[in-house]
């Protein structure tokens, strides 16, 4: 199928555990440092939870957003809101019809905060200590519909979820929206706040989440023979895609363009990837063709790698099952290895850093890969970054999430 | 344990304030909710709500419709206060 529209990033926001912005975010990425560290919160002792550190936000939204602003909306909406301003001001604040702009923005688990601190108002104090805005912020939806008051949005403010590929699969159904014609701009991309004491407890139980109490900096090692599981991080990012057209008609700053998107269902296993990678081979293949390129085009992966044990084989399996001999010219950053695991909002942080990867032509080190896994069958950036050629490049940005959601973008440099 | 009519008034504009973010000098007895202040419903039960429990009284859902104005809200609470 061949792309009519072009649709090009036209601006990029994010609060992670690395930064408050985007540039602060790409700095620690370049100089490979880790967002994880010990929790202080007094519940991590209180429940004698196994997992004492994750990737937490590094600039808290109370310094940036207004006392109003941190009370109504949950912290999930609180990100997503940080990061679409800054993704907005990049992009120089367009001038667009309401009609004609949109809002996308997963995420994996949504208002966990909210949803369980209204059920102890509940039974601690009764129903007329519920907040009444809890049910409006403890919607998954909550983000997209905040940001697009925000924003002023009245195309159409969209929602996916899709467990850790929520990110990602935001960002392909904004390509889709303005492809068909719904949209000029989508202000697209994933959020997550379930650094909560309850997803804790579920992912630990469920023996996902790297247990390296005493070194938290170096628990999150995709590709490494001592991964133990991944990283629980939190955060948004976000992107302004713009029709090329419309982007142009406006002087607008070009920073890449989201070319292709591939997505499919591995109807194999609740949590588990399917181990030969079929589904996710097959995403990344149509995200590939979709952008009317082919395999030699690619220069670069962003890998879902979470440094679990078996998904950043199966990961690999998939990525030589689509691309062959080709994988061997594609070097893979595993960004997660800093970031840790953002959920719904990895996705689109990884989208935001392959963007960031072609627009400075380098592919970010993978850290903590002391003792390269031979299961693993790529070639991974490790060490120190390595640029990217001159001329038109493409990359790929792979998301994977529990029910077996596979998503796959491709983006082309300008 | 009651209050005057001027520190509820001025507890319930630390509410108003907490909740919509409006200077707490804006709220004086003779402002309506709506009119004035642009207090949508949703945000008046927050107000509400928190109000129940900072003066520790009971304001009756069919009541909070007689609450027009935010003197009308200090009257009610300074009447039924414990």
């Amino acid at each position: 199928m061949t792309a009519t529209r072009r649709v090009v990033v036209t601006g990029l926001g994010a609060t992670t555990p690395l930064g408050g912005t985007v540039a602060e975010t790409w700095d620690a990425v370049l100089a490979g440092r880790s967002g994880a560290r010990t929790m202080t919160y007094d519940w991590v002792e209180k429940y004698e939870l196994p997992v004492t550190f994750a990737a937490t936000i590094k600039t808290p939204p109370s310094e940036v957003l207004t006392k109003v602003e941190t009370r109504r909306l949950d912290p999930s909406a609180q990100y997503a809101m940080i990061a679409s301003r800054e993704a907005w001001a990049h992009a120089g604040s367009p001038e667009v019809e309401p009609e004609r702009l949109a809002v996308a923005i997963g995420t994996g688990i949504g208002g966990v905060w909210t949803l369980l601190d209204q059920w102890d108002n509940l039974r601690e104090k009764g129903p007329r200590r519920v907040f009444p805005l809890a049910v409006p912020m403890l919607m998954a939806n909550s983000p997209a519909g905040n940001v697009s008051l925000e924003l002023g949005a009245r195309a159409g403010a969209h929602s996916t979820v899709s467990a850790c590929a929520s990110g990602a699969e935001a960002m392909g159904f904004a390509l889709e929206m303005i492809r068909s014609g719904r949209a000029d701009i989508v202000v697209a991309g994933g959020t997550e706040a379930a650094v909560h004491p309850l997803p804790f407890a579920g992912f630990a139980a469920m023996q996902a989440l790297s247990k390296r109490n005493d070194d938290p900096e170096r628990a999150s090692r995709p590709y490494d023979t001592g991964r133990d599981g991944f990283v629980l991080g939190e955060g948004a990012a976000v992107m302004v895609l713009e029709s090329e057209e419309h982007a142009k008609a406006r002087g607008a700053t070009i920073y890449a363009e989201l070319a292709g998107v591939g997505m499919s269902a591995d109807s194999h296993h609740i949590a588990a990837p399917e181990p030969e990678g079929a589904g996710a081979s097959r995403a990344m293949l149509e995200a590939v063709e979709r952008a009317d390129l082919s395999a030699t085009d690619i220069v670069h992966i962003n890998a879902h790698a979470t440094s679990t044990p078996v998904g950043d084989v199966a990961e690999s399996n998939a990525i030589r099952r689509a691309f062959g001999d080709a994988a061997d010219g594609m070097p893979v950053s595993a960004t997660k290895s800093m970031t840790g695991h953002l959920l719904g909002a990895a996705g689109a942080l990884e989208g935001v850093l392959t963007v960031l990867a072609l627009q400075h032509r380098v592919a970010p080190a993978t850290i903590n890969l002391d003792d390269f896994d031979p299961q693993i069958n790529l070639d991974v950036v490790r060490g120190e970054a390595r640029t990217l050629p001159d001329g038109d490049i493409a990359a790929l940005n792979n998301s994977f999430g529990f029910g077996g959601h596979n998503v796959a973008l491709t983006f082309k440099s300008v | 344990m009651a209050q005057s009519e001027q520190e509820i008034l001025e507890g319930l504009a630390e509410i108003v304030n907490e909740e919509t973010g409006l200077p707490t000098d804006s709220v004086q007895a003779d402002k309506s909710f709506t009119e004035d202040l642009d207090i949508d419903s949703l945000s008046m039960m927050t107000i509400v709500v928190n109000a129940e429990e900072k003066f520790g009284v009971r304001i009756p859902d069919d009541e909070v419709k007689n609450l027009t104005t935010v003197g009308d809200a200090v009257s009610f609470i300074a009447k039924n206060q414990g």
